[in-house]
């Protein structure tokens, strides 16, 4: 056992009195139990690889002259079987393919197969974290304000002035600067002449102040009403209305998957601050004089993270089935860009001639999702002290 | 009557093996009150499980050692045989009232279950045996408690539902496991009385584990000693208490506060219980013991008779006799 | 209770007024117009454009648009803007054509997810439960247009039945077992589809509250009494792993108006889904936000009936 200094030694036996360090850090004991879960070791081992090969793809396919080139079309090639070799009679030199054969076929444009495979790799891993990074982020902030200030409530005049903001922001974006920006500093007037208010510590007896500092419902009852709204809306044709109104592009098939998944993410963080709340280092720290943001970020939100982490890690996957999906029915990353779903998708007309544009990105998808999956299951048997065995 | 003898049970971990119960001894004979003392982690708790057959076998492992039940030894008992034991002959009651309880059956549910699992019977005779058990062990009102859940109910009521549970069928040997721990202290008086009681009325062996001497010196009337899975003393409450011939026992009585005390410092054992994956070699206590000799490092001591049933595991102390 | 009840109606019709609103809002403030009233497409003429337009009230502002479309909805005179057809009749032919996929796939889910999930828990760690953990993960992590492809391949190439569409064309004057075997067979496929993915997730949420449930107290305690095994698990464990699950039975309502797009467009269902995926493409406004809305009422609605069964069978919360 080790000793340290940090604990005081009985005067008599020599022996330590306190309790002793644990023999192994919090690391080192993820370390092993992520070990002993195989499963969740060969998600995390499968999801490296991923990530290096979604990095290698990103560098040898972008440029005006890649390594490998996603976008050449060969249209006397077209459904070539994979590891067939190019016709060489048939295509300049500049067409041949990089590694002399076709690894894994050509679509129906003739174009390399393998190469688009690498490109769409960068796309789907992007496109999973970005969306689920934004989730994650809104779930965490609204999940926070409601499970710590949640029992505040939401003035009339709160609301007023938040009405007035989000005009005034609307107006300004729309164009008509003026009044945008009118209304926008009436906004910002009355929230500090709230401030003011409150040091000067005025009461008053007029019954129209009274009418604005009148109380409604909670925060907390804002934010839950605001989570039940989003989810009646049917998550995927939610997207697929909102992907197919607006102009097709990367960044918003990302931020639309985003907006539409962070309602898990808030009710987990929720959930876990208030019972968080209860607990007495909440009251100590704030009988310390620790300002309440801190303790949120600082004290309660690492304990939150738990869950968080294995929805997100599960989000991840399931935002690239999404993706897949929407490219799927023809609302994905707009072409020339390849993406996996993009991929299967110009497949599936030719799923008898040329299944391996189906096979390859399919059986790619699923392995990408199928790590993602096992690697968040593993996290949350890791990171559930009450699933693990003791003794 | 019930007589576990070198009893050995390990919990095998992926890292290290904890050899929660290495080699104990110890009988309750019939119509006696037996109370097995020990700090937490000794073991106590596991050798109570073991007797009933329920202590999870995946990481839990019987090493050797035998549980006889009036000769048989129960260890050698198939699944089926064994849930003729429990309940019927032997039963037990939980350190935890506020969740032993079965949440969405009530409490006439849960009790007829215990009596309708061994006899037959009617309905109604079921629901009279029913309201006596509940009117045995202090419950007012017992007919309408009947129909109660269990989160309806305070501590040491549930606790007491337990205990009817327990006596629902008349069992020969009743184990208490800390029964009052978590109760408040008014409430333990209460449960350890109507112990008495019913261990007087109704002939039963009680095995009652607890850490507390208050309480042994109250019902027991023999008391075994554990420590780090071995039993180093056993012998009659009075032996125990006015001579005792272990380090430990002397450490744990030097412990209790008395009136006699008062103004000094409290005693306390020096060190903590050893892990049970990492024991010393030899006897278990010398780490803490302040009669420690070199021998006590390497030799694992016998059990060393002081007459009248009074045997401790202290060489040293024995030849200081 | 009955105040519990009461306010949580009030809520919910709160909540559903925003819904409408929002959901409103989204569709006309997108860009893009419905295909009869953009002007940029060649078939119609300016005249008929701009006759279109009043037609459609889309001259009007914006929250007068809202009064006349909800009032239509209840009504029952909105139309599509696409083929004219009234838009509840058209939801509910569609509606009636998702129906048996939807109860199909939920009597398989929900009939083999508990057994399969039951038995994980009990023998944790054995080899049931470790091949069904693998095919779980298997099975929600395959992208579902994959796996169709791969059942529609092996099914035409084993058995030589045809998959796609509702039934056969061109059946004709065949005999009634003939005509229910047909419909059988296109049936199962979509919704074997529609199912493994419920079953492998329900059944790991089953699983792990099993789980749960077994490490409790309570369940000690019926060992100690002498229960015979079935009785421990299936009658103690089990009736206190399922309340979270019976709360779940209320939120498959809205598994009603939903059908997968994805699975419809692949077996060529007339289903509910590419009913309004092709409004979505269309911009047919009514359809859309008919959908949206008997959406959000189900949601709602499930809701509800889930808190009011939660509350009947924890007794915990009743009293």
């Amino acid at each position: 056992m080790k000793k340290t200094d940090t604990h005081t030694l009985h005067k008599e036996t020599g022996l330590e009195e306190g309790p002793l360090p644990p023999k192994e850090s919090r690391t080192q004991e993820f370390w092993r139990l992520l070990r002993k879960n195989r499963l969740a070791l060969a998600g995390l081992i499968i999801f490296v690889f991923f990530f290096s090969i979604a990095l290698a793809g990103l560098v040898l396919t972008s440029g005006n002259k890649p390594v490998f080139d996603p976008a050449m079309v060969r249209l006397q090639e077209k459904l070539r079987p994979p590891l067939s070799h190019p016709h060489l009679e048939a295509i300049s030199s500049e067409e041949t393919p990089t590694l002399g054969i076709y690894l894994c076929g050509t679509d129906d444009l003739g174009r390399d197969v393998f190469s688009r495979m690498l490109q769409g790799a960068w796309v789907s891993l992007t496109v999973g974290f970005v969306a689920v990074g934004i989730a994650v982020l809104i779930g965490i902030v609204l999940g926070g304000i409601s499970g710590y200030f949640g029992r505040n409530p939401v003035r009339v005049d709160h609301i007023l002035v938040a009405c007035i903001v989000f005009v005034g922001a609307g107006l300004l974006i729309g164009g008509v600067f003026l009044a945008g920006v009118g209304l926008l500093c009436i906004g910002c007037a009355y929230v500090l002449f709230q401030r003011w208010w409150k040091k000067v510590g005025g009461q008053s007896a007029t019954p129209l102040i009274r009418l604005f500092s009148a109380e409604t419902f909670s925060v907390d009852t804002l934010i839950m009403r605001l989570v039940d709204i989003m989810l009646c809306f049917p998550v995927f044709f939610l997207i697929l209305t909102v992907v197919a109104l607006l102009p097709a592009s990367m960044y918003n098939i990302m931020i639309v998957i985003g907006l539409t998944s962070w309602m898990g993410t808030t009710r987990f963080v929720r959930a876990e601050l208030l019972s968080l709340r209860e607990q007495d280092f909440v009251t100590a720290a704030k009988a310390l004089g620790v300002s309440d943001w801190r303790i949120i970020f600082r004290h309660m939100i690492p304990n939150a993270m738990a869950p968080v982490l294995v929805s997100a890690t599960i989000g991840i996957a399931s935002a690239i089935l999404i993706e897949a999906g929407l490219s799927f029915l023809g609302f994905g990353v707009p072409p020339p860009h390849a993406t996996w779903g993009n991929v299967l998708s110009d497949g599936k007309r030719f799923i008898f001639d040329a299944p391996w544009l189906t096979f390859i990105p399919g059986f790619a998808i699923l392995i990408v999702v199928l790590a993602f999956n096992l690697f968040g299951e593993g996290l949350r048997d890791i990171l559930n002290p009450k699933l693990r065995e003791r003794y | 009557m019930l007589s576990v003898q070198d009893l050995k049970i390990y919990f095998i971990g992926d890292r290290s093996v904890a050899r929660a119960l290495d080699g104990a001894s110890y009988e309750v004979r019939t119509g006696e009150t037996v109370c097995l003392v020990g700090e937490s982690g000794c073991g106590k708790t596991v050798s109570a499980l073991a007797i009933l057959g329920i202590v999870p076998q995946p990481p839990g492992k019987v090493m050797g050692g035998k549980v006889l039940l009036d000769g048989q030894n129960l260890l050698d008992l198939d699944e089926e045989e064994m849930q003729q034991v429990r309940g019927k002959r032997i039963a037990m009651v939980f350190q935890e009232p506020m969740t032993s309880l079965n949440p969405v059956f009530t409490i006439e549910d849960q009790i007829s279950e215990a009596i309708m699992v061994h006899e037959k019977a009617g309905a109604n005779e079921i629901r009279k045996r029913c309201i006596q058990l509940l009117r045995d062990v202090g419950i007012p009102s017992p007919e309408e408690r009947l129909k109660d859940y269990p989160h309806q109910l305070s501590g040491g009521q549930r606790q007491r539902v337990m205990i009817a549970m327990a006596l629902a069928c008349n069992p020969d040997v009743m184990i208490a496991d800390e029964p009052t721990t978590a109760l408040d202290v008014t409430v333990q008086a209460q449960i350890l009385r109507l112990f008495q009681e019913l261990q007087q009325t109704k002939r039963m062996s009680l095995l009652y584990i607890t850490h507390d001497l208050g309480v042994v010196a109250n019902i027991a009337d023999r008391i075994y000693v554990m420590y780090a899975g071995i039993i180093v003393e056993q012998g009659d409450t009075s032996h125990i208490f006015q001579d005792s011939r272990h380090p430990y026992t002397q450490g744990l009585l030097a412990s209790l506060p008395s009136r006699t005390k008062r103004g000094g410092a409290l005693h306390s054992i020096p060190g903590l219980v050893p892990d049970p994956s990492d024991k010393p070699l030899g006897c278990p206590f010398h780490p803490r013991c302040s009669f420690a000799v070199k021998s006590c490092k390497i030799k694992f001591p016998e059990m060393y008779d002081y007459g009248e049933g009074h045997v401790s595991r202290c060489p040293v102390l024995y030849n200081k006799k | 209770m009955l105040s519990f009840i009461g306010r949580s109606i009030i809520q919910k019709i709160i909540t559903l007024f925003f819904v409408m609103v929002i959901s409103f809002l989204i569709i006309h403030l997108a860009p893009g117009e419905p295909s009869q009233v953009d002007p940029l497409n060649p078939k119609f003429t300016p005249e008929m454009v701009e006759r279109f337009r009043s037609a459609f009230h889309l001259d009007k502002p914006l929250h007068v648009q809202f009064v006349y479309f909800y009032r239509d909805l209840f009504t029952g005179k909105s139309v599509s803007w696409k083929d004219n057809e009234p838009v509840l009749k058209k939801i509910g032919e569609r509606f009636l054509n998702s129906l048996p996929l939807f109860i199909l796939a939920t009597i398989l889910t929900w009939t083999l997810a508990f057994p399969i999930g039951i038995r994980s828990a009990i023998a944790r760690g054995g080899v049931y439960d470790r091949s069904a953990t693998f095919f779980s993960y298997l099975f929600y992590s395959i992208p579902g247009f994959f796996f169709a492809y791969i059942l529609i391949l092996l099914v035409v190439n084993t058995f030589h039945v045809p998959v796609i569409g509702m039934k056969t064309f061109g059946f004709g004057d065949v005999s009634v077992l003939r005509t229910v075997m047909d419909r059988v067979w296109h049936l199962l496929l979509p919704s074997v589809l529609g199912a493994t993915v419920g079953i492998a997730v329900l059944s790991r949420y089953v699983r792990s509250q099993m789980l749960e449930v077994e490490g409790q107290d309570y369940v000690r305690t019926a060992k100690a009494k002498g229960l015979p095994s079935e009785q421990v698990h299936y009658k103690h464990a089990l009736r206190n792993a399922l309340l979270p699950f019976v709360t779940m039975f209320g939120l498959m309502l809205p598994g009603l108006i939903g059908g997968s797009v994805i699975i419809e467009s692949i077996f060529s269902w007339p289903g509910m889904g590419r009913m309004a995926f092709e409004a979505i493409l269309a911009r047919d406004y009514p359809i859309i936000l008919s959908v949206n809305f008997i959406s959000a009422v189900l949601v709602l609605a499930g809701t509800f009936i889930s808190d009011v069964l939660y509350m009947v069978v924890d007794p915990r919360i009743r009293l």
